[in-house]
Order: C-alpha cells, then sequence, then structure tokens
C-alpha cells in the first residue's frame, strides 16, 4: 500500500529519463501505473466488503504521533479508483494533447506527483499525513495552472488558486489539531470508531468553521469558487484531472470522512446545505452565462461541488445515496467533457462556444461521445447522471428540514444544466458549421480513448446499476454514514415526484438553450456589474490591502538600519527575559568566590578586556580579531571545565568566523562614525542590561532546576544503547539525530542564502 | 585575494593534507572520543580555507573538484540515506543500526547508519563554509 501512494512520486524521479526512451508513446508508457493502480485497489474490493474497512500501518515518526497508516473502506476506495482510473486516461490523453510540447517531462513528473498526494490523501488515516498530501496537492496544482509560465494570466491564476487553497489550508490544519484534541486521537479510524459526541465538545463550533474554511476553500464554494474558473488557464487535461475530477473533490472527500464524526452538529448541516445550495444555484448560473467551453465546464463543476456540499449537509441515509452517486457520476461525464473541451480547442484552435457549430461532420466520433457525456450532464436517462439526479431530487423531498426551498433551488439549477449541457454538446456540433480559426478535423486516438470509455462507462452504469452498487457503491455509502445502508439503485422507479420535476427541468432548460442567443448579452452584462462586488473583486482588495500593509511595516520596522534591528531584538528579548526573572523567580545572589583559582580570574579579566577592545576601537579588523580573542577565551573556559568538544569546535569555528568576517569588511565602505553621541550612550545602556540580564539568567538556571537533569540518562546509556562513549557525538548523531538533521537543512538553507545574496549582488555590479 | 608569500604558499602544501587527515580521524573517531562529523567538517573546511588564501578561489574549487553546493546536498542526501535501514526495518526514523565486521587479528570494523548521518553532517558543514568563502572570495575578484 506504501508502495502504491508513492510509486507516483518514484516515477515521477524516472519521467526525465523515460522521456528520452519512449518519446512520443510516454503518456501510453506512464499510463501502466495508474492502469495497475486500478487493478490493485479494485482488488481490495472484496477484503473491504468483508470487513468494512482496513487499516494498514506504517510508523513514521511514532515519537510525534505522527504515522503512515493508511485507511482503505467504501469512500477511499471509490476515490482511489476514480483518481487511478480517470488518471490512466489523462496521461493517455496528455501524450497526445501536449505531444513535442518541450516541457512535456515536466508536465508529467507534476501530473504524477499530484497523483501520488491525491492517493496518499483520500487513503492517510493519520490528520497530519493527511494534511501534508493535502498541500501536496495544493502545491502540485498551482505548478499545474501556471504550466505555461511564461502567460502572465496563467502565473496570476496559479497564484491565486494557492492562497485561496493554502489559506483555506491554514484553517483546516488548525481545524484539524482541534479536533484530534476533541476527540484525543489522531486516527480518522479511531476518530470515526468512537462514540463520543463530538457535537456536545466546547470546540465543536471552532473545529468546525476552521475545517469548513479548508474544504471549502478548496472545493471551490461560494464565496471561494472564483479560483476554479481560472485554474482554467491550466492546459486542459489538468482541467479534466485537478480541477473537476480530483483535487477539488479533495474538501468534498474530508467533509464525507468526517460526516459520521461531525454530522450530528446542527451547525454541520446547516452550513453545508446553506453553503452548498447558494454554490449550486451560482455555478449553474455561472456556467449557462459563459462562452469558454472550459468555463461553462468549470462553473458547472462548481455547480456539481455544491450539489455535493449540500447532500451531505441534508445528511439522510437517501441524501447520503446519492451523494456517492452523483460523485461518480460527476467524476465521469465532467472528465470526459473536459477532454472533448480540449479535443475540439485542439482542433479547431478555438475555446469559444460561439464560434464553433456544425463539427459533427467534421469531428463525428467526438460529437457521439459529447452526447452521451452531455446527457449524463443533463442527468437523462439510460445514463447513470440520470440514476443520481432522481436520487437527488427524491432525498431533497425527503429532507428533513429546507425541504420546499432546497428542491426549488435544485430543480432551478437542473433546468440551468440542462442548457449547459446543451450549449456543450448541441451548440459546437449541430447547426449551422461555425468559423474556427483551424479547419477542424477529428481528434487523434489518444485523445478519444479517454472520453469514449468514461462516457460508455457512465452508459453501464446507467443500464446496470446494480453492478457498482453490489461492488463498492453500496459500502461507500455506509462509510460516509458510519452505518451500513441498504440501497437499491434502478433506473425506473415508475412515475413519481422525482421524475416529474426532472421533465419539469428539461422542459425549461430546453427553453433556455433555445434563446440562449437572446439572452447571452444582458446576462454579461449582469455579471459584468455584479463582479465589481463579487468574491472575486474582495479577494483582489484583500491582496492589495496585504501589500499595503507590508509596505508600512516594512518601513516602520525594516527601515535598512542595522543597527537598529539589532537594538530592537536585544531589547526585547532581554526585557521579557528580565521581567520574566524578576517576576517568576527574583534576584538572589550569593557569590562564593572562595574556591575560584588566579588563572580563571585571568581568563575572566582577557574576555572583558577584548570585550571592550572590540567595541571602542575605531579599527574594523581591530574589532574583529578582538572578537576572536573573545571566542577563544571562551573555548579555553570549556576546555578549563572539560569540555573539549565544545572546546575544540568553539576554537574552529572562531577561527572560521573571524575568516569570513574578514573577507566580509573588505566589502565596506571605510569606517565612519554616523551616530550622534545620544544614540551611542542609549545602545551602550541596552548592551549592559543584555549582559547583566543573561548573567542573573544563568545564575539563576545554576540555582534552579525545574526537571531532573536528563544528563545521568546520557550517562548511563551511552555506552549500552548506542555503542559510543562520547556522549555529546551520541546525543548529536543518535539520540537527538532528528534535532541534528533539521540543523544541517537549516544550515544548508543559510548557505544558499547568503550564496544568492553573494550572486546578486555580483550581477548588479556586473551591470553598468 | 592571492598572495604571494612564499611561506604561506609552502606551508600550506604541508599543513593542508594534515588538516584534511586530521579531519578524517576526528570524523571516524568521535563516537567513541572528542570529534565527530560536526568538529571534522570544520576542520576540513580550515584546510580548505587556508589553502585558498594561498592559492585563489579558483585553485580551491580545482582541488575541491565538485561545487560546494553539491557537497552540501551530499551531505543532506548522506544524513537521509542513513534513515532508510530503519525505514526499510519499519522501526521509528533515524533508529541507528550497526553492523559489525570481523577484521584480522581480532579486531572488529564498525559500521553503523549513525556514521552514515555522521559523515552527512561532515559533508553539509564543508560544503556550508566553502559555499561562503568561495563565493566571498570569487566577487572580490
Amino acid at each position: 500500500m506504501l508502495l502504491a501512494v508513492l510509486s507516483g512520486f518514484l516515477l515521477a524521479m524516472a519521467v526525465p529519463a523515460l522521456h528520452r526512451i519512449t518519446g512520443k508513446y510516454i503518456g501510453w508508457a506512464l499510463a501502466f501505473l495508474p492502469a495497475s493502480l486500478t487493478v490493485y485497489f479494485a482488488s481490495l474490493i472484496p477484503a473491504v466488503q468483508a470487513n468494512g474497512s482496513l487499516l494498514i500501518e506504517y510508523a513514521w515518526l511514532p515519537g510525534l504521533d505522527i504515522t503512515l497508516n493508511f485507511l482503505v473502506d467504501g469512500l477511499s476506495l471509490v476515490f482511489a479508483l476514480l483518481i487511478s482510473g480517470i488518471g490512466t486516461f489523462i496521461l493517455i490523453y496528455s501524450g497526445s494533447y501536449l505531444a513535442g510540447h518541450k516541457y512535456l517531462a515536466r508536465f508529467f513528473v507534476l501530473m504524477l506527483s499530484f497523483m501520488a498526494s491525491m492517493f496518499g490523501l483520500v487513503l492517510s488515516d493519520n490528520l497530519v499525513t493527511l494534511f501534508v498530501f493535502w498541500e501536496l496537492t495544493s502545491i502540485t496544482s498551482y505548478l499545474l495552472i501556471g504550466f505555461n509560465h511564461e502567460d502572465m494570466e496563467a502565473r496570476k491564476s496559479a497564484l491565486q488558486g494557492l492562497f485561496v487553497t493554502v489559506a483555506g489550508g491554514l484553517a483546516l490544519m488548525a481545524g484539524l489539531i482541534l479536533l484530534a484534541i476533541m476527540s484525543g486521537s489522531y486516527s480518522l479510524s479511531e476518530i470515526l470508531s468512537s462514540d463520543m459526541a463530538l457535537h456536545e465538545h466546547a470546540f465543536y463550533t471552532a473545529a468546525v468553521i476552521c475545517i469548513l474554511a479548508g474544504t471549502f476553500t478548496k472545493s471551490a464554494q461560494v464565496p471561494f469558487h472564483f479560483w476554479l474558473p481560472n485554474a482554467m488557464a491550466a492546459p486542459t487535461p489538468v482541467s479534466a484531472f485537478l480541477h473537476s475530477a480530483t483535487m477539488v473533490k479533495a474538501g468534498i472527500y474530508l467533509m464525507a470522512r468526517l460526516n459520521p464524526s461531525l454530522g450530528q452538529g446542527e451547525l454541520w448541516s446547516q452550513a453545508l446545505m446553506l453553503f452548498g445550495a447558494a454554490t449550486m444555484l451560482t455555478g449553474a448560473y455561472l456556467a449557462f452565462s459563459s462562452t469558454g467551453i472550459k468555463k461553462v465546464l468549470a462553473y458547472s463543476t462548481i455547480m456539481a461541488l455544491g450539489t455535493l456540499t449540500m447532500l451531505l449537509g441534508v445528511g439522510t441515509e437517501l441524501a447520503l445515496t446519492a451523494f456517492v452517486c452523483f460523485l461518480v457520476a460527476h467524476s465521469l461525464y465532467k472528465g470526459a467533457l473536459f477532454m472533448i473541451a480540449g479535443a475540439l480547442d485542439h482542433e479547431t484552435g478555438t475555446k469559444d462556444i460561439t464560434v464553433m457549430g456544425g463539427l459533427r461532420k467534421a469531428m463525428p466520433v467526438t460529437a457521439v461521445i459529447a452526447c452521451l457525456a452531455a446527457l449524463s450532464l443533463a442527468g437523462l436517462p439510460p445514463l447513470f447522471g440520470f440514476i443520481a439526479k432522481e436520487l437527488l431530487f427524491e432525498s431533497l423531498l425527503e429532507s428533513p428540514i429546507w425541504s420546499a426551498s432546497l428542491t426549488i433551488t435544485m430543480v432551478l439549477a437542473a433546468m440551468l444544466l440542462v442548457g449547459v449541457a446543451g450549449l456543450v454538446a448541441i451548440k459546437p456540433f449541430f447547426g449551422q458549421s461555425g468559423n474556427t480559426p483551424k479547419k477542424p478535423h477529428e481528434a487523434p486516438f489518444g485523445m478519444l480513448i479517454g472520453p469514449a470509455v468514461l462516457s460508455v462507462t457512465a452508459l453501464v452504469f446507467g443500464l446496470v446499476p446494480f453492478l457498482p452498487e453490489a461492488a463498492l457503491l453500496q459500502t461507500a455509502i455506509g462509510s460516509v454514514n458510519g452505518a451500513a445502508v441498504e440501497t437499491k439503485l434502478a433506473l425506473w422507479h415508475g412515475v413519481n415526484k422525482p421524475l416529474m420535476l426532472s421533465v419539469i427541468s428539461l422542459l425549461l432548460g430546453s427553453g433556455l438553450l433555445a434563446s440562449w442567443n437572446r439572452l447571452r448579452s444582458p446576462l454579461a452584462a449582469i455579471n459584468a456589474s455584479a463582479a465589481r462586488f463579487g468574491p472575486e473583486a474582495g479577494y483582489f482588495k484583500f491582496m492589495d490591502g496585504i501589500t499595503i500593509i507590508a509596505a508600512w511595516q516594512t518601513r516602520i520596522l525594516q527601515n535598512g538600519v542595522l543597527g537598529l534591528y539589532l537594538l530592537i531584538l536585544v531589547a526585547v528579548t532581554f526585557g521579557l527575559t528580565g521581567y520574566t526573572l524578576l517576576t517568576q523567580h527574583g534576584i538572589n545572589l550569593t557569590l562564593d568566590l572562595a574556591d575560584s583559582h588566579f588563572y580563571e580570574w585571568g581568563i575572566a579579566l582577557l574576555l572583558v578586556a577584548a570585550a571592550t577592545f572590540s567595541s571602542t576601537t575605531h579599527s574594523r579588523l581591530g574589532s574583529v580579531a578582538s572578537m576572536g580573542v573573545l571566542g577563544f577565551g571562551v573555548a579555553l573556559t570549556f576546555i578549563l571545565f572539560s569540555a573539549p568538544d565544545l572546546g575544540i569546535t568553539q576554537l574552529l569555528v572562531e577561527t572560521l568566523t573571524v575568516i569570513l568576517l574578514v573577507l566580509v569588511l573588505f566589502k565596506l565602505p571605510e569606517f565612519g562614525n554616523l551616530s550622534s553621541p545620544f544614540e551611542r550612550y542609549r545602545d551602550l545602556a541596552v548592551a549592559i542590561f543584555a549582559g547583566i540580564v543573561m548573567t542573573l539568567v544563568i545564575l539563576a538556571a545554576l540555582d534552579v532546576q525545574y526537571f531532573e537533569s536528563i544528563s545521568s540518562y546520557y550517562i548511563e546509556n551511552s555506552a549500552t544503547l548506542a555503542y559510543g562513549r562520547n556522549i555529546v557525538n551520541v546525543i548529536l548523531v543518535d539520540f537527538r539525530a532528528l534535532d541534528t538533521l533539521g540543523e544541517i537543512f537549516v544550515l544548508s538553507l543559510a548557505a544558499l542564502g547568503v550564496l544568492s545574496m553573494i550572486k546578486l549582488k555580483a550581477e548588479d555590479q556586473h551591470k553598468p | 585575494m592571492k598572495t604571494n608569500t612564499l611561506i604561506l604558499h609552502t606551508a600550506a602544501l604541508f599543513i593542508m593534507p594534515l588538516q584534511l587527515m586530521f579531519s578524517l580521524f576526528l570524523l571516524l573517531r568521535g563516537h567513541d572520543e572528542p570529534g565527530g562529523g560536526f568538529i571534522g567538517g570544520l576542520v576540513a573546511a580550515s584546510a580548505f580555507v587556508l589553502y585558498a588564501f594561498a592559492f585563489g578561489a579558483t585553485a580551491t574549487r580545482h582541488i575541491l573538484r565538485v561545487d560546494p553546493r553539491d557537497l552540501l546536498s551530499a551531505g543532506l542526501l548522506f544524513a537521509l540515506a542513513s534513515t532508510i535501514p530503519a525505514f526499510l526495518a519499519g522501526q521509528p526514523m533515524l533508529t541507528a543500526h550497526w553492523w559489525e565486521l570481523p577484521l584480522p587479528g581480532d579486531t572488529y570494523l564498525k559500521l553503523s547508519t549513525v556514521l552514515i548521518f555522521d559523515i552527512g553532517v561532515y559533508a553539509a558543514v564543508l560544503g556550508t563554509i566553502m559555499t561562503f568563502v568561495i563565493n566571498l572570495m570569487e566577487s572580490e575578484e
């Protein structure tokens, strides 16, 4: 399982080499991985059905309660299968879509990394690992949206997507930590199986708000929906994979995952219903009023995400059944439609629906597939989308609260969606032939197989719904619900209320479609004026605000006078330390100088003399050299008190510091006396103050021992546990090796930072 | 910044190999006696800094053979590689593994992930300081 999750990362590393070998067939070659993963995940189905869920454990950082445990149940398997199944065809598709692109290898590296992160996200059992994978999907998504990095618009959209999702991610982290505090565990399986009433806990409201902030931004709920249409700047395979079928559903996944634990609270269900319904209607309306085929699809994705959220909010067994069915149906048809949109763009040279028309003669296969997928989108029989929509209506009609208003909203959205389906399937392929920039011809096989398989799957699922139901959907519904659910999916339910509603929305939707050309310009005008007050305008205002505040506080705090930085740092640090010392400990000095030796006095005097000289001298070199003397004096002290390792280190570090300082000194201008006497006395006062506080703290530290000293443990166990007699080294490389690892990473980053400063400076000088 | 004093040149040529050997000695014995990767790395760095003062940045780059930045990343890779055995054994990260190889004469060669980790620290420290020094000197020239 670990290998299954991480294989994407591993393969990503090998992509550049593979690209050289396989050339233009790289898409096909890479597709083997998700294809075999699909088989692997499918092979887990029987075990999951038998046991309800599987927990596969790998310890990672057990000391921090962080594990790489994987939780496999119906819900995570549905997601994993969607990711691997759709991923297979997306990779094949990308190979054709981006054939000959100079950054093709880079594209696949990112796609595979994304896929692996997504697997990790939906399979993680530990909240911390889940969050790490969550952020990884945000980052890979950022890189993929900005894939055409020379395009200003793409960069801007990429940043916007990143800011919105990562800001939400931050809230999510807080929410997950609160959740762990509430339930006492970081393990999802433990949280889900505990029967604690989380909604009565004091942190419940805060946790729900934080978690929803994360999932709503990720899954593009109103008012954070604006980043998703902009993300369409990404190449189409990315939109098809990340921004319709997988990444944007991560938020939905997490909500579904936590639904059994958090779903009892009213806040949870009402927030989900409210925001979900608002998102659904907004998305459907904006989809209908757009003209770019990718924007249309993006907005209809927002509509679908809203619907899913709303269904989770309704939370009845029927609603959760509808949730899982709609999730699968949507992934199938939206993935297919996006790939069709890419094919249209690729073959006609435009994304604008208004100039497309009559393409069925030039692209007959594409036209058939598009119609099939669009039928599922519109929710017409005999496709799986129809079953999902019938369930949707039925569950809303039986919703415990707000049934009427939700149903009306849903009918409006469904009506708009019928129009949208017409826009993507009828408008481009039928009617008068349009005037496209490129002469259209049929898309290559690699670009058709994906949408074809997905649409046919939707058709098969529609005709024989009991097959996927028995295989997986029922288990998945059970894991969203927290308890097993009896379902009975069927294409035909007889003439009932849901069917009537479907017919009504279909009729109204066809009417809308017929008048789309007339409605378009007034709708565009309304949208333009609404956009000025929309959330996206708010986003830009907010970003501008951040820049202004950043500039303001930089002017105040970081005005470029290094001395001032030091002064503030030292004064604040020692002011606070001194205050704590006074209030917590008080000052009681008992100095006993009886057993001090004369050479200790000698070293102390040397230190004082060196410090005084280095701060009063007018020669830089002299100052640096006397700092070195100071350091050597400290080293001498270490050696006197038998700490040879520290002594050696101190000596070496001092030597190298002096050398580095001398190297830097050459770059500085002549010594000048720029500060006024007042400033110098102020600095002196702060320096003396800091020195006194530090001395008092050290003296106090000798007095007080809050905890039992750990050094005896090290002394006893260093040789037996770590096979080393040098305790300092054993601590560094064995007992506290993780700290050391962190330190050498910090060291390296510091080196790279200094390097870039030196290099940048050098480049500036080379310019005239 | 290249000096032309004969004494420094000659001294550097003699002292540098000694310093380097001493640094390896410190690195290898570090687990039992004073020393270790950090100190060893510092000694090695001072050897190369001495050489750089005598013969200049370009010559130092030449005898280092690798870019100091690569040394830095090699160090990090070594340190990370030392976590792999524990990972494969399913133990907590950075659990030490020891292998004792018998040598002729009733002695044992103690190899361990700890040593690999220490070599990583050594390389990272050396790489960091040489990155500073060489680039500072080059920006001088």
